[in-house]
């Protein structure tokens, strides 16, 4: 089994409108969409639902106003600034202590160290996660819930049960659309991967971030290859992207012109190759073939 | 004081071209500046505004340390551990810094005094100036998974300035929550495209969910549909600026260089979106029924 993660560094390449083709051209694969606090994949590839399953990053504090007695023992602990001296009143005292459930990481100290066990430490949904059947076949993707936690973990459920709907499927191939950043959706959804596709664009921004990137990569020693989205729009700093990858080691299997096919085929809730014959879609074409060609090498 | 977040959902819509800009339109009037760079990921804000930096520090999270020779394999720590950090394997426990959220819950349970905390460094807090703007910004280190302890300490670096513009990341997770929580206006960016308005809505819940005041700024409008447009109206949000569809913007911003050079037509755009955003939280602090913020 194959995966190929495609991540970009910086947020707004293209890396969601290339996996939407790729995943066309590649015809027999299973498609991940990691990008799970702001995924768009769905919006291309037309999903139908077969599972759904609720997903819980563990568990948040909770105050019962009628047994907290205002000791301040839970805010004092506190290290994410979320216990607030600002809760209802209860008889024996004026205010209480209230936790803010978006600020709370669930550590669980307040819980444990309250003399009076007026605070309780319960298990919360903190997103979806979905098995669907897309136009290219199956599809794993997520919606975490809003303003919630732990991207990480629900990265690795969307890629475990890609890997698994894959095996199922007789699929040996699975394409992940990442998030953009270095952080931990990222680092979750690279690790041992077959082949990573860095998405960049010719601007000094692009390079900056590629760097950045490109170095996480190699951190984890995951072979990474570039693709360079709208290289005409300066081919100056997209000569200068490519030289610098090279010099990292790092080789351009493709470059894709600009093209407003893109955000037209977006509207139509099409992949940029299933809309019309455009420039582009002959730019990633060709980049598909180098990929296939590169992922079947031992 | 005002505190300005910029953000959205979706990544490359123009967080920075705006934050960046902001900043230089304000600190050409008569009120103290700083843009604050909280993508620490991936921060771009130096491109534009080339800050000379006069400070470089280590920003550091706590980590538990274990003395194995107090240890009496009770388990408590990885009994109250929520993030599988601290495992007892036998005679030794380990420790798994980078599954640790720094609660210091082991260190409290632990009945012999076996965990200490010690400071793993997590990234770097640079500080500096760019003509009249004071410029902080974050730099995580490359392999580190946790952002937010990063984000907080930029947040909390001095100096005190009557407009501070924060850049968040992308997305609506953790790093972006960290940016916007305690700010006074949040300023969402936007492409008029299907992606744009699938997170700029994400992007709207959560800082609704904050219970924060938003405003949105349509960034390369003429590009796209209007369903952007008819989604504000609909749900009651401001469009404080609409910025076209323009090549020499974009090229401006290939090179690393300010819009609001181009042109005074340019300037005028920030300038503009700059004092609509300060009437909003001037009506809004005048409003007795203020959403407030979680404030501390």
């Amino acid at each position: 089994m194959k995966e190929l993660v495609v991540i970009s560094g910086k947020g707004g390449t293209g890396k969601t409108s290339i996996v939407a083709s790729l995943a066309v051209l590649a015809e027999k694969c299973v498609v991940a969409d990691c990008d799970v606090d702001a995924a768009d994949l769905h919006l291309v590839l037309s999903p139908k639902t077969v599972k759904r399953e609720s997903f819980s990053a563990g568990s948040k504090a909770r105050i019962r106003p009628g047994h907290c007695t205002a000791c301040g023992k839970c805010e004092e602990l506190c290290r994410f600034d979320a216990i607030f001296y600002d809760g209802p009143g209860n008889g024996k005292v004026a205010k209480t202590f209230r936790v803010d459930t978006i600020a709370c990481e669930g550590c669980g100290v307040c819980a444990r160290f309250c003399t009076e066990q007026a605070i309780e430490f319960v298990p919360t949904v903190s997103g979806e996660w979905f098995v669907s059947q897309a136009r290219t076949g199956p599809m794993v993707h997520a919606r975490l819930g809003i303003a919630e936690s732990n991207s990480g973990k629900l990265v690795s459920i969307v890629r475990q049960n890609a890997r698994e709907v894959a095996k199922e499927h007789g699929r040996d191939l699975v394409i992940i659309d990442g998030s953009p950043g270095i952080g931990c959706p990222v680092i979750a959804s690279i690790t041992g991967a077959t082949l990573v596709l860095i998405v960049t664009e010719p601007t000094l921004s692009g390079l900056h971030d590629l760097d950045r990137v490109a170095e996480l990569t190699q951190r984890f020693a995951i072979p990474t290859v570039v693709c360079i989205n709208k290289w005409d729009l300066n081919p100056d700093v997209a000569s200068t992207i490519e030289t610098q990858a090279s010099r990292k080691g790092l080789a351009t299997l493709g470059r894709v012109r600009y093209d407003s096919a893109v955000t037209q085929a977006q509207i139509r809730e099409q992949s940029v190759v299933e809309y019309a014959n455009s420039n582009c879609a002959e730019d990633i074409r060709a980049l598909w073939k180098a990929i296939h060609h590169r992922l079947e090498q031992p | 004081m005002m505190r300005i977040a910029v953000a959205s959902g979706k990544g490359g819509t123009g967080k920075t071209t705006v934050a960046t800009n902001l900043a230089h339109v304000a600190s050409l009037g008569d009120q103290t500046v700083a843009y604050v760079d909280c993508d620490v990921e991936e921060p771009n804000g130096h491109l534009f505004l080339n800050p000379e930096w006069l400070t470089r520090k280590p920003v550091t999270r706590p980590v538990p340390q274990v003395d194995e020779s107090k240890c009496t394999q009770c388990g408590n720590c990885n009994e109250i551990c929520q993030f599988s950090a601290i495992v007892p394997l036998g005679v030794t426990v380990l420790v798994y810094p980078e599954l640790c959220h720094g609660c210091g819950g082991c260190a409290w349970v632990c009945p012999t005094n076996a965990i200490t905390e010690i400071q793993k460094e997590i990234g770097v807090l640079e500080m500096g100036w760019s003509d009249m703007v004071q410029f902080n910004r974050g730099l995580l280190h490359i392999g580190e998974a946790m952002s937010p302890p990063l984000i907080h300490q930029v947040k909390a670096a001095p100096p005190k300035t009557d407009i501070t513009i924060l850049d968040a990341p992308p997305g609506t997770s953790c790093p972006a929550i960290e940016t916007v929580r305690n700010t006074d206006f949040v300023l969402l960016v936007t492409e008029p495209t299907p992606f744009g308005l699938n997170d700029l809505k994400l992007a709207v819940e959560m800082v609704r969910a904050l219970k924060l005041p938003l405003g949105v700024v349509i960034n390369r409008a003429g590009m796209g549909d209007r369903h952007t447009w008819d989604y504000c109206q609909a749900s009651r949000i401001p469009i404080l600026a609409e910025i076209p569809d323009d090549r020499q913007i974009a090229e401006a911003y290939s090179r690393g260089q300010l819009a609001s050079h181009i042109s005074e037509h340019h300037r005028d755009l920030f300038q503009q979106l700059l004092s609509r955003i300060s009437d909003c939280v001037a009506t809004l602090d005048k409003t007795p029924l203020r959403i407030k913020g979680i404030t501390r």
